[in-house]
């Protein structure tokens, strides 16, 4: 019986698959082959479907494949400094995304735990993290440019205020929920203060910290697209803006594809972290 | 007052044709001396000075009377008194060290910045002994950002950018330059396929147009256009600005009903069929200028060596490139990822001027974009002027001045020379847009003259 369930849910998934690229083919499947309308010295200066009076149409999943594989193929190439490969590009995109996420760790749990130890302090400076917890990544943008004078840092500060706030927030609520009566065990047998909060408020509030970092991770992830699309030079987010330009579907839903897939594999990471921290009381 | 002849010299004539009688105009005899004439260095005095003779004495007449009065070597010597000559000869003519070999130029993906783009594949860039990365950006706003905080040496901006930067307008002022406009033509109003039936733009009420930016020639073209039709550009349709690369697909989802862009965006409106073209620019003002090499004036006087050189690569290519024979070339060069990201016979077909409207046509337009580097003080004026027509600048303006401190003309007339072309004698010309003439002295009235406008 297990081992049917078990199989079930893959299954499904296949299934579901499968149905999504039918229709998408089904979708995509060329018109009835209208007759060419124009001359054929017209028809040669544009793209195949305007020779027939229409417009270019959406790829089918048979293009995106190609592409896929193309890319694939030769995932680092560089042919200077406006192309180069979408491995190359993703892997910028992750560096940039690490560098912000892990500066926003720096700052967001120990000010976290600090604010969640006082809850005077919680009530203060909580209507500005409200006030700024919900501000677009592209809202900071034009005000990090103007300031910070360099675009990549400007891309890092971006994931670091924006992957900042759901950190924060949840470490100064873990720590802040930490059980009294630990807390009096402590108190009782006389622990010193930074050992409290080391052994007893940290491990107690770690489940609820990782979970902010899954959900920050994920954010950063978010907003490296629009940020790079924004300020371009590299990054995935530079990749699908330098297609749109070019209006090449194709590759934008591969780009679409490994964006997700790449959330997908630090989503993971996050939680495989998360378990090692968790506990049952 | 040609910028190579001697401005000491009192004896030349000053009527039409030249003075040794050989020449149709005075220009092509200068022209025909400055080839003879191997010792550039003295070539380079005589532009320093006759820049300085020109800005002293704006009449010819005058100047003669004055070196008439008091002889040539006395002449020389008082104005060395009022102005350090010397010194400004020795800027112009230092063909030293470059202070700085690897360079960033941002530009943003329109055939418009072909210059700056081919010198790159083409080698015009290495022949001068520079390294130049040319970077792709995604809009003018952070091309201007980037230019400001020095993340790029120089940049491909669109000719009214520098200005409205000097004025501060939509940016803290600071001094810009343009050295050189990079592109003539070269852009078109494109419609919706779905407008094809109007052509008349009376029946263009209601309309949404997408221009590349607030201060581009795009802006300032389009709004006359449609003021010349009776159309207030402000209340009867909506005109919005939206980055060249996001067009067609904005036109293609029905956003926009048509723009007023720079190509490659209208040749591939047609390519995917969501687009025709309505009309080519060059039929409004032929000859307008679109974009420019900018530089901020710090990167001018802080390393003249490098800002010479990299003037001198350009020059070179916008010469390159205003031969139709090498058009084809150039169209490969600059479509591939790196650069424009379009389709070879996209680029081809904007370059070559033998393109497909998007109704069925193929037009012939040798003339469609061309490249000339001279950045006219005109130009300067009459966008300055449209400037104010729309309210984007308030209250007096000293036109000549700030198109002489932007547009660094005397300085393209000598690179120009340089590279092998034939700089005009003068900084300013009359032209005229739709069949009405602007005269560059008298801009206020210009203004004035209009029925629509803002101020």
């Amino acid at each position: 019986m297990n081992h049917l369930l078990s199989w079930r849910a893959p299954l499904l998934s296949l299934i579901v698959f499968l149905l999504l690229i039918g229709v998408w083919h089904a979708l995509t499947l060329p018109k009835s082959s209208a007759p060419q309308t124009v001359g054929s010295e017209y028809a040669a200066l544009v793209g195949a479907e305007a020779s027939t009076g229409q417009k270019s149409a959406f790829p089918s999943p048979a293009d995106v494949g190609r592409k896929i594989l193309e890319h694939l193929r030769e995932p680092f190439y560089d042919r200077g400094p406006n192309d180069k490969g979408i491995g190359i590009q993703l892997a910028y995109s992750i560096v940039r995304v690490m560098i912000g996420y892990l500066l926003a760790a720096m700052v967001a749990i120990p000010v976290g735990f600090l604010i969640g130890m006082s809850p005077t302090v919680y009530r203060a400076l909580d209507p500005y993290i409200q006030v700024l917890k919900p501000i677009s990544p592209l809202a900071w943008m034009p005000l990090a440019l103007f300031t910070l004078k360099d675009s990549s840092v400007s891309a890092i500060f971006v994931i670091f205020i924006c992957s900042l706030w759901p950190m924060l927030i949840n470490t100064a609520f873990g720590v802040s929920s930490v059980r009294r009566e630990w807390l009096n065990v402590s108190r009782t047998l006389e622990v010193g203060h930074l050992r409290t909060a080391l052994r007893v408020i940290l491990p107690a509030a770690a489940p609820t910290i990782m979970t902010g970092m899954r959900i920050s991770i994920s954010i950063a992830w978010l907003v490296i697209v629009a940020a790079e699309m924004l300020v371009g030079g590299t990054g995935i987010g530079y990749f699908v803006w330098n297609e749109w330009n070019n209006l090449s579907i194709t590759n934008i839903i591969t780009a679409i594809l490994a964006i997700g897939l790449v959330g997908m594999l630090l989503d993971l990471m996050m939680a495989k972290l998360t378990k090692l921290v968790t506990f049952t009381e | 007052m040609s910028a190579f002849k001697d401005p000491f010299d009192a004896s030349t004539s000053l009527t039409r044709g030249c003075s040794c009688g050989r020449h149709t105009s005075e220009a092509d005899h200068q022209a025909d001396l400055a080839g003879q004439t191997s010792d550039s260095e003295l070539l380079g005095n005589r532009v320093v000075e006759a820049a300085v003779m020109r800005a002293l004495f704006p009449e010819d007449a005058t100047r003669r009377r004055f070196i008439n009065a008091v002889g040539a070597s006395t002449a020389m010597a008082a104005i060395s008194s009022l102005f350090p000559l010397g010194m400004a000869k020795e800027a112009f003519a230092q063909s030293g060290n470059l202070e700085k070999t690897s360079l960033k130029v941002g530009f943003i993906p329109i055939t418009c910045a072909t210059p700056i783009i081919m010198s790159q594949p083409m080698g015009f860039y290495a022949r001068q002994g520079l390294n130049v990365d040319v970077v792709k950006t995604a809009g003018w706003a952070v091309i201007r950002d980037k230019t400001i905080n020095k993340e790029y040496d120089a940049a491909h901006m669109l000719s009214p950018m520098p200005i409205a930067i000097t004025l501060g307008v939509g940016a803290n002022a600071i001094p810009y330059t343009v050295p050189a406009i990079e592109n003539i033509n070269g852009q078109a109003i494109t419609l919706s396929i779905k407008h094809k039936d109007k052509r008349d733009p009376k029946s263009w009420k209601g309309f949404k147009f997408a221009v590349p930016f607030d201060y581009s020639i795009h802006n300032y073209l389009l709004r006359y256009y449609l003021a010349e039709h009776g159309l207030d550009p402000d209340r009867d349709v909506q005109i919005r600005s939206v980055p060249p690369p996001e067009m067609v697909a904005n036109l293609r989802a029905d956003n926009i009903d048509g723009f007023l862009a720079p190509d490659p965006v209208n040749q591939r409106a047609v390519y995917d069929g969501v687009g025709f073209i309505h009309t080519l620019t060059k039929d409004l003002w032929p000859g307008h200028p679109c974009c420019a090499f900018a530089a901020s004036k710090e990167f001018v006087t802080k390393m003249p060596n490098t800002y010479r050189a990299l003037m001198k690569a350009i020059m070179e290519a916008t010469a390159f490139a205003a031969k139709p024979e090498n058009r084809k070339q150039i169209a490969e060069a600059i479509a591939p990822a790196n650069y424009l990201n379009q389709p070879v016979t996209v680029v081809e077909q904007v370059l070559t001027g033998t393109y497909a409207d998007g109704l069925g046509n193929i037009k012939k337009d040798p003339d469609r974009i061309d490249f000339d580097p001279f950045p006219w003080h005109s130009f300067a004026i009459w966008i300055m002027s449209q400037m104010k027509r729309w309210g984007q600048i308030k209250g007096d303006v000293d036109y000549a001045k700030v198109a002489r401190e932007v547009f660094l003309a005397t300085d393209a007339m000598k690179l120009m020379k340089e590279a092998g072309m034939k700089p005009p004698a003068t900084t300013t010309k009359k032209f005229s847009v739709m069949g009405k003439e602007f005269d560059p002295a008298k801009p206020d009235a210009y203004i004035a003259s209009f029925a629509i406008k803002r101020t």
